[in-house]
This record gives C-alpha cells, structure tokens and sequence, in this order.
C-alpha cells in the first residue's frame, strides 16, 4: 500500500500532511524564527527603526555593552536572582509540599499530610494564576515607604520605624525577589507534591516501619527520588531569574531604579528598543541575554545530572 | 495525591513522640503563615477599594472602610475603561487560545504520526522556539508588525500569541499524540474515513485530557501576557489595550491626588474573575500548569 510512486493514496496523504502544516508552520516561521534570525543581524547595525536604511558596525554594540554600566548592573542582578531566588523557593515550597503530602505520618497503611493539606495547595497555588503585572501592582500599595503602606503600618504597630521596601537602593531587589518568591511558591509545592504522589508509598511504608522518623523520611528518602523533579523546578526558576521584566517593570521605582538598583536585562533591552530606538544595541543585548540563558540551562543539566533511581 | 483532609484531623494517633509534635505544630503555624501572606494581599486590595482617599493613606491601611461603596467600581469600569480592556481581552484570548490549539494539534499531529521527509527537521524548528528569550525577539518583531500594518491591531497580537504558543503546545501535544493507540485511527482509515476526518472526528476526541491541559495553559498564559500587549499595542491603540497594560498604566500614572480606590477596584475587577475561575476548575488548572513542567 506505501510502495506505490505517487499512487493516489500516497498522493492524499502528502497532500493532508502539507494542508496540515502549512499554516502552524508559516506562522511560526514568519513571527517566531525569522525574528530571532534578524535580530541577530540587528545586533550588528546602527538601525535605529526609522528609516530602512541602516550600516553594519560589526561588533560595536556589543563592546559598547562592555563599557555600559547599566549593562553590568542587570547581569549582577540576574546574578544574584539566580542564585536567591531558585534556592529560597525551592526551600519554602519542599518543606511545604513534604508536610502536605507526607508530614500527616501514617494512617491506614497510607502516607498522609498534615490536616487541611487540600485547602492549603489550593491557597498556595491562587498566585501563579494571577498576571505578573497585576501582582506588582497590587504589591505597590503594600510596600508603600510610609505608614500608609500595609506591611509599614503593621510594623509601626509593633513600634518599628517605616522601611523603604523599594526605595532604598539595598533592599530594593531583595524585596522584588520576595514578590517573585510569594507569587513561584505555589507552583513548586504542586509540582514537588505531584513528584511525591509518584514515590511508592511502601517506600515509605518500609522506611517507616524500620523507624524512620521525618527528618530521615525527607533527606534520606524523599529528596533523592524527587531529584528529577527537582532538577526541573530549577531549571524553570533559573530561566525565571533570567526574566523579571513585568515585576520590575511595574513594581520598581523608576523601571528599575532606585537609581538601577532593581533593573534587568529584558527592561534595558525594552527601554532602549522602545525608549531610545536603539534597535541594534537593543538587539545585541537580546543576543547577550539568550547567551547566558542557554549557558545556564546547559550548566544545570549538566551538573544536576547523576544516576537516574529506578522504582 | 488527593489528601484526606478530614480524616487525617480526626485521627492522628500515631505521631512519634513530643518532638515531633512539637516539629508539626511548628510546621503548622508556617503553613497558616504562608497561607495569610497569600490571603491578606488580595482580600486588602478588595477592601481598599471601598476606601476613600483619606482612609487609604491615614495612619490605618489595615482598618475597614467605614462605608460600602461601589462608586469607585463604576469609576474604573467606565472612566478608567476597564470594562473595554476585559472584553479586548477577552477577545484577543478566546480567538487566540482557540487558533494555537487547532494549528497546534494539527501540526502535532502530522508530526507525531506521518512518517514523511522532513518530519524530524520540523519538530526540532518548532522545539527549538522553547530555548530563545522572546525578548531578543522584541526589537525586530516591532519592526515587522509596523511594516505590515498590525501595530495596534488585534490582528496583529492575535498572530503573534498564536505564533510564540505554538512551540510549546506541539512539542507537549506531539508527546501525547504519540501515546495514543494507533489502531482506531488505522480501523477508521480501513472503513474509508478521510485524514481529516480521522483527525477531527476520531483523534481529537481521544486526545481531550492532553487537549484540556494546554488548553488552560495557554489561556492563563495568554491572558497573563503584559510584554507583548505594551510592545504590539502601544500608547495610540488605546481603545485596544488588554486588561494586564490597562491596569499597569492607571497604576504609573497615578498620583496622590489620583483616584486610588478606583485602581484597587480595577485590580479587584481583574483578579476576582481569575479566582472564582481557579476555584471551580482548580484540579484542571493545577495539573494544567504542571503536567507541561514534568514532560
């Protein structure tokens, strides 16, 4: 039946392939992948978006990133997301997600979490569904410097001083990570929770019985059979560390400041794109950023990498 | 995974000793703490939002607002243009999540079960699209949309959600294409039944649990876009801004003497349809967002 030389069956089938794809295909090629492609060439030139007409300048915009110190400011800052942001909401969300599914002991042979386990992993979760914007936004008002801010005023109930949450240049980026951590936690816990529900319970079961209190139960048990699903918690938070843009956009003073304190590299390419029209320097930065993004998704996998456990 | 809540509180008798009573009620409290921090923010939102102006910047933020009213509701639905940016939205997602799917699906399908040169070249491309940051893509994206005339269109945003949601949803729905049986589809090619028809009438319908996942995953993923709404519709398309743009731009330009209540209305507007959303379907969304994470 498939052997025939454009038989019309064969005929049918290339043409139902072809109908099928031309249209996902054209649209991704034309507005995804084509524009990747050109904004590596833009990297290389003086277009400024006005005029058609723009030169090569070679590698100018990207030894002119070298001597930026915007520049430099949002790799450090990537930097340090990289390494607080990942780590703490691994931290908060394991520890959640271990006493929600295995914090309860054992009951009726079964592992349990601790009580209201289901109320609390529909709680946690409400942030992710809520757009970033929104929660900057909304975290504006709770962060306000002075006592009408909501967390200042609880402080000075308790007789301690207004702080500048994203005014003093110090603290700024700690309490964008913060936000970034509240609104990532739930997801974590959802996803280390379904990780959990695939770990056999007479795992378990036999730790148990042998004694095992929780502490053993979680280091010695959980957290080596969970590795894969933790490895793919980071590599998602890693990439989110490499982004920030629509926090920092709405929720930093200034889009980024106090005085670049909070900024990122997604804002500066927006900003010199869309603010100061400088598509080829907007362009190389863009390159820059997917650079390190791609190093880092390499570097995880690799250096997360070990012996699969089978059960 | 389903935790039997109310049992598991009736009987806990067999915990190990005090300290470890001691460690769950410590763990415990962290679990309530966690859950206000979440609460709090939202409930305070909709509450400040019956406040007045006095009453939002006195010395109480955290006190009730002396009276109900839904003036400052009618302010941000109307004067602010809320109303406009949620049925924009609304618009843009359903056409667009509607749109990703069917050329998704399609494209997955021809991938994940027709054997034909190029087939392996295609599915790479379209993986491929997982690993760039569409920010590089900004600055000539906005070049291209000028030059076709679909700056500040819906047109425009339409295509391009559809274009950026396309990796994802043929890279998760080619993986559950390829779980499926293959004799149905086989017995009904034998019976006659057309390619298409097989896709639509026999596929699509035993793909529904794959389908539903990334159904809701693109919904929430594009309803939650804010990037691309400011880049693709910039300050002169107003009238066709999306909900996340409209409610970040009453927020910057806001001042003190600006109509605060009226914001914190406009962000209740926006989250409360999310949550009562979230509520109902929460087991879908949640393995929704997550099955994607564990493929």
């Amino acid at each position: 039946m498939r052997h025939g030389k454009l038989s019309p069956v064969l005929l049918r089938k290339y043409g139902f392939i072809a109908s099928f794809l031309a249209v996902p295909l054209i649209l991704y090629v034309v507005f995804v992948i084509w524009q990747y492609i050109q904004a590596f060439q833009i990297s290389f030139t003086n277009s400024r978006g006005i005029s058609p007409n723009f030169d090569y300048v070679g590698f100018d915009n990207f030894t002119r990133l070298f001597d930026d110190e915007v520049f430099w400011a949002a790799v450090r800052h990537h930097v340090v997301l990289l390494l607080a942001m990942p780590l703490i909401t691994v931290a908060i969300a394991l520890f959640f997600s271990f006493m929600l599914n295995l914090g309860g002991g054992q009951k009726n042979g079964k592992m349990t979490g601790v009580p209201g386990s289901a109320f609390y992993k529909i709680v946690f979760f409400f942030p992710q569904v809520l757009a970033v914007a929104i929660v900057g936004v909304l975290f504006q008002a709770i962060l306000r410097p002075d006592k009408s801010g909501v967390i200042n005023s609880a402080l000075h109930a308790v007789g301690v001083d207004p702080v500048g949450w994203l005014i003093s240049p110090g603290l700024a980026l700690w309490t964008i990570i913060g936000v970034m951590v509240w609104q990532a936690v739930g997801f974590y816990v959802v996803l280390f929770s379904a990780g959990m529900s695939s770990i056999p319970r007479d795992v378990f079961e036999a730790a148990a019985l042998d004694g095992a209190g929780r502490f053993v139960l979680f280091f010695r048990i959980t957290l080596p059979l969970l590795w894969d699903t933790l490895q793919v918690g980071w590599v998602y938070l890693g990439i989110a560390a490499f982004d920030g843009f629509a926090l920092v956009q709405v929720l930093s003073v200034d889009r980024g400041g106090p005085d670049n304190a909070t900024t990122v590299l997604p804002l500066e390419i927006w900003r010199t794109a869309f603010t100061y029209s400088k598509y080829g320097v907007a362009s190389a930065m863009g390159v820059a950023l997917f650079f390190m993004t791609l190093t880092f998704a390499v570097l995880t996998l690799r250096v997360t990498r070990r012996e699969r456990i089978e059960f | 995974m389903p935790v039997a809540s109310a049992e598991a509180s009736t009987s806990r008798k067999q915990g190990r000793g005090r300290s470890v009573n001691v460690f769950g009620g410590l763990s415990h409290v962290a679990l309530l703490i966690w859950a206000v921090l979440v609460i709090f923010p939202i409930v305070w939102t909709f509450l400040a939002s019956f406040k007045t102006n006095t009453e939002l910047f006195g010395d109480t933020p955290l006190a009730l607002p002396h009276q109900f009213h839904w003036d400052a509701w009618g302010r941000a639905w109307a004067k602010a243009h809320i109303g406009l940016y949620l049925v924009n939205t609304i618009k843009v997602v359903a056409i667009s999540t509607f749109l990703t799917m069917l050329f998704g699906s399609m494209a997955a399908y021809v991938l994940a079960r027709y054997t034909f040169f190029g087939n392996k070249a295609i599915y790479l491309l379209f993986v491929s699209g997982l690993s760039f940051p569409v920010f590089l893509a900004l600055a000539p994206l906005w070049l291209t949309m000028k030059n076709l005339g679909l700056l500040g269109t819906h047109t425009g945003v339409v295509l391009v959600y559809v274009a950026y949601s396309l990796p994802f949803t043929v890279f998760f729905l080619t993986a559950f294409f390829r779980t499926l049986p293959t004799s149905v589809g086989e017995a009904a090619m034998m019976d006659g039944c057309s390619h298409t028809r097989t896709f639509f009438q026999i596929m699509m319908p035993m793909a529904k649990p794959g389908l539903i996942s990334i159904t809701i995953f693109n919904v929430i993923g594009q309803w939650n876009q804010y990037l691309l709404p400011i880049v693709l519709l910039p300050g002169d398309a107003q009238d066709k801004w999306l909900i996340t743009q409209g409610i970040a731009n009453i927020s910057t330009n806001a001042g003190y003497e600006a109509d605060w209540a009226g914001l914190f209305a406009a962000l209740s507007m926006a989250i409360i349809p999310v949550l009562i959303v979230y509520i109902i379907f929460q087991r879908q969304i949640q393995s929704g967002l997550t099955t994607g994470a564990l493929k």
